[in-house]
């Protein structure tokens, strides 16, 4: 479904190539989004622009866009692996080139751990067009049948006759060759593969152990001016009064502006509030730490955590709105049999990247320039092109490297700010986010409450599951008044329960909003896994089962589940329950699960999870001790995401999600009093740390030819309810409430 | 205000800022040195970390007064081809992922280093411990670290 085709040099990264480059465009789009568009454009697909560009310079060098944000997944470096193993490039010619916002790109929010599956097929198909120019280039050039003409490392070889020429040397008369046809395409076997499948360093890695890579907080323009804002502690509280007198005496402060606040939605709009503007980041913070200022109260100054978990306690005890049913729970549970209920509860979180939001803006001349760290810079475009009142292409926004994001940064309400804040004051600001602005103003994690109910066999299996979940919606985000799950959010682990059960019912419930949410690394799937995968182990124990023996018997045989969906990407990747359990095997076999016996302080536990398209089992290893102090010594994590591009980045991101998901489990929570965010820095807001953090994870990766899925996100959910099983085969003690903090003491 | 004068990666640089500014600030505001990051202002994450006459301290809670004097190197200055064992065993092993706090761990970890040549665990963990990563490269840290006790052997 992608068109390849050449595109003028000057379309490219500004124009950085010679006259004669070979420049391509892949046309290409996500699968649910083509079929979307293409009915909106007509099958020619006139409408769409190249997304995905190489050139070829003539001096040999080839330049990859990379058009995704690289927040340390390394997709800066896997994109262009592929082009570059289609087309037989020499990695050491190849440059990565980042590309600035834009529509032509297709998608470029950098969330849901889709580049490689959304994106690789186009980047396979732009290599190969390109080798096959080449190749016949150099056939029209000696005289000879393309076919006689291999391209392989850089060159173009014509074996009988000796003769071979260089890419570069090839690349104005592979430019004046048409575009083949996708049909006339040959792409390598997976065995003539030289970088596809192998280790490889990404390409920041020198520069980042160097201390050179730029994020967004380093970006720098000339004659700047640097901002801390001042904002309302409760979310939509209005600027009631404020005094910067003693904020303007404090050394290298200049002015106070103040941003307006929002209005419903707030989506990705500043928050609004008071910034200081001086002549460094210090200065800034200073000067705001001086001001004085009083708010407006809003309808969200009610909020209290405490009464909130217990609101959704009570929800999620009544009947709710059904999402998915199989059978008749009603019925089998009248029946009065063995039954089993539990309660599961997680807190909001916050994202917590190392790097504190971050932008530059320089708003002039009714166009506005900006440096951020951003996973979704066309959002960037849109939200400045909206504060400002300019069109979104007046708005050019070039993206940094990210110090972390974990869906954060798709929301760019900070380069917002640094907009608003230039156009006030007539220079370039940059908005440097302190840590307490950043976990006190975040779009958190949701907060939820899980209730489930099992009738049970004669060996424990069950009959009947019934599940209820509630909490506010991230879709509050866009919508002030959504007020239930969407189904997006549901279908992250709740009504795709993959289980062999013949009743089963899911439903939701109703939970207001009040303070601002987003998708979190994983999103819902981190506290449907969490309850899911605890109960079913509550269930293997009450049924004195060993837990991996009882999880592949509720699993059932290896079948394909019908989600209901006729998309185009759900039918590229079924729901396959063998895939589960194949992990569910490995995982086992590879942490030595039958040899491995639980004891007094010591235990294992395991939990599955398919998310993103990805199977993922997680084998944990506990230890215990008497003051209710946890350590994690090994975490054993086998996958099934189809084909990997780069095993060594997908072996980092779950060694990450171990890390990422045992913070979850042991001690990141977030709550709310009068409204506000209780936490502001890492001594409150806790996250693990290297003496906390499993201390060895080994991931191992099934070798499959299956379409690639995700990577960056599905290690995390499995983690939480593997660590609390393991706490469970432990201690006997189960957690239902997370985090788990001093609950062992 | 008085300029100051600090060492930092042996050279000498005047400054005109307030005498209690953090020399993180210094750093990245006023001499454009940017490899040393802020991750919390409150030296609870150690994303800031540089070496003050040799030993490990967060820039971020340092008033550039107190560096007066005194030599200062930044990730920048550690090696001038970034080839410090610690720096080389980093790339062996792959160890950044977004690399935001990569430069106050290879900071510390070089600190380490020089205090105790060669490290156990828990050594590594009281070490470390300051230094936060959100992309939980932790594992990975380790293994550098104990590589790069073994290079300087």
């Amino acid at each position: 479904m992608n068109r390849v085709e050449l595109v003028t040099r000057r379309t490219f990264l500004g124009g950085v190539f010679s006259a004669g480059a070979l420049v391509l465009g892949a046309r290409l789009l996500p699968l649910d989004a083509l079929a979307a568009t293409e009915s909106a454009s007509g099958a020619d697909g006139a409408a769409l622009h190249p997304s995905v560009y190489l050139g070829i310079d003539t001096d040999g060098t080839v330049i990859v866009v990379a058009h995704r944000s690289e927040m340390g997944t390394g997709i800066r470096t896997g994109l262009p692996m592929i082009v570059a193993d289609e087309l037989d490039a020499d990695w050491s010619k190849v440059k990565v080139g980042q590309a600035l916002g834009d529509v032509k790109y297709g998608s470029q929010n950098t969330d849901g751990s889709c580049s490689i599956r959304d994106f690789g097929d186009a980047m396979r198909e732009a290599g190969a067009t390109a080798r096959l120019m080449l190749e016949r280039a150099a056939a029209a050039k000696w005289g000879v049948p393309a076919e006689e003409c291999k391209a392989k490392n850089h060159e173009v070889v014509h074996a009988s006759s000796k003769r071979k020429l260089g890419y570069g040397e090839l690349a104005s008369l592979a430019a004046q060759q048409a575009v083949p046809k996708k049909e006339e395409l040959k792409y390598k076997q997976a065995s003539e593969y030289r970088y596809i499948g192998k280790d490889f360093p990404t390409v920041d890695r020198d520069d980042i152990s160097a201390g050179r890579g730029t994020f967004g907080i380093d970006a720098r323009m000339p004659g700047m001016v640097y901002a801390s804002i001042e904002r309302s502690p409760v979310l939509g509280g209005k600027l009631k009064t404020f005094d910067d007198q003693e904020a303007k005496k404090v050394p290298g402060v200049q002015q106070t502006v103040v941003i307006p606040g929002f209005k419903p939605p707030h989506a990705f709009q500043a928050l609004g509030g008071v910034a200081v503007i001086a002549n460094n980041t210090w200065s800034a913070m200073k000067g705001r730490e001086a001001l004085k200022v009083e708010w407006e109260s809003s309808e969200h100054a009610s909020y209290e955590s405490a009464e909130y978990k217990k609101s959704l306690l009570e929800t999620v005890r009544k009947p709710q709105k059904v999402a998915r049913n199989i059978g008749d729970v009603d019925a089998e549970f009248a029946k009065g049999g063995k039954t089993h209920e539990a309660e599961y509860y997680v807190p909001h979180l916050s994202h917590a990247p190392m790097e504190p939001p971050a932008a530059v803006a320089e708003v002039k001349d009714g166009k506005a320039v900006v440096w951020a760290a951003t996973q979704n810079p066309q959002a960037v475009q849109d939200t400045v092109a909206a504060a400002l009142g300019i069109n979104k292409k007046d708005v050019e926004c070039h993206v940094t490297l990210l110090g972390g994001g974990f869906g954060r940064k798709s929301k760019p309400d900070y380069v917002a700010e640094a907009a608003l804040l230039s156009k006030a004051v007539g220079k370039p600001v940059k908005v440097s986010w302190s840590r307490e602005d950043d976990i006190r103003f975040d779009y958190y994690h949701t907060v939820s409450a899980m209730y489930i109910k099992a009738a049970v066999d004669e060996k424990g299996k069950p009959t009947a599951w019934l599940q209820r979940c509630a909490f506010p919606s991230m879709m509050s985000t866009f919508s002030a008044t959504a007020s239930a799950a969407s189904g997006g959010e549901l279908g992250m682990g709740w009504t795709n329960l993959p289980f062999d059960i013949p009743n089963h019912r899911a439903e939701n419930g109703p939970a207001q909003h009040h303070i601002r949410l987003g998708w979190l690394r994983s999103v819902a799937n981190i506290q449907h896994a969490f309850a899911i995968h605890s109960f079913v182990d509550e269930l293997a124990n009450l049924a004195k089962r060993d837990s991996v023996e009882y999880l592949l018997d509720v699993l059932g045989q290896p079948r394909k589940i019908d989600l209901g969906s006729r998309s185009p990407l759900a039918a590229k990747y079924p729901l396959e329950t063998g895939r589960l359990r194949n992990v569910i095997e490995l995982a086992a076999e590879r942490s030595g699960w039958a040899k491995n016996k639980s004891s007094k302080g010591k235990g294992f536990g395991i939990a599955a999870h398919w998310s993103f398209l990805t199977y993922v089992a997680a084998v944990v290893q506990v230890e215990v001790d008497d003051k209710g102090k946890v350590r994690i010594p090994r975490v054993d994590i086998a996958l099934d995401a189809g084909r990997v591009i780069s095993p060594d980045r997908v072996r980092a991101q779950f060694e990450g999600a171990s890390v990422f998901g045992a913070g979850i489990a042991l001690m990141n929570e977030i709550t709310a009093a009068a409204g506000a965010v209780q936490q502001s820095n890492f001594h409150n807001y806790k996250v693990a740390r290297i003496d906390e953090a499993p201390v060895e994870t080994r991931v191992h990766i099934v070798q499959s030819e299956a379409p690639p899925a995700g990577v960056g996100e599905p290690g995390v959910p499995p983690m939480a309810p593997a660590i609390c099983n393991a706490i469970f085969a432990a201690t006997g003690k189960r957690i239902r409430d997370l985090p788990i903090k001093k609950q062992l003491a | 205000m008085p300029a100051m004068t600090i060492n930092v990666n042996g050279k000498e640089r005047t400054v005109d800022v307030h005498p209690d500014m953090p020399l993180l600030w210094v750093l990245r505001d006023n001499l454009e040195l940017t490899g040393t990051k802020f991750g919390c202002g409150m030296g609870l994450c150690g994303a800031c970390t540089v070496h003050l006459n040799g030993a490990a301290v967060r820039s971020c809670q340092t008033s550039v007064k107190n560096a007066v004097g005194k030599n200062v190197v930044t990730i920048e200055g550690l090696n001038a081809k970034a080839e410090h064992p610690v720096q080389v065993c980093w790339r062996q092993n792959n160890v950044p992922q977004c690399g935001y706090c990569q430069s106050g761990q290879i900071m510390a970890a070089a600190a380490l280093l020089k205090q105790k040549p060669k490290p156990t665990d828990a050594d590594i963990d009281n070490a470390m411990r300051g230094n936060i990563c959100r992309c939980g490269t932790y594992q990975r840290i380790r293994q550098a670290i104990k590589q790069a006790a073994e290079v300087n052997r």
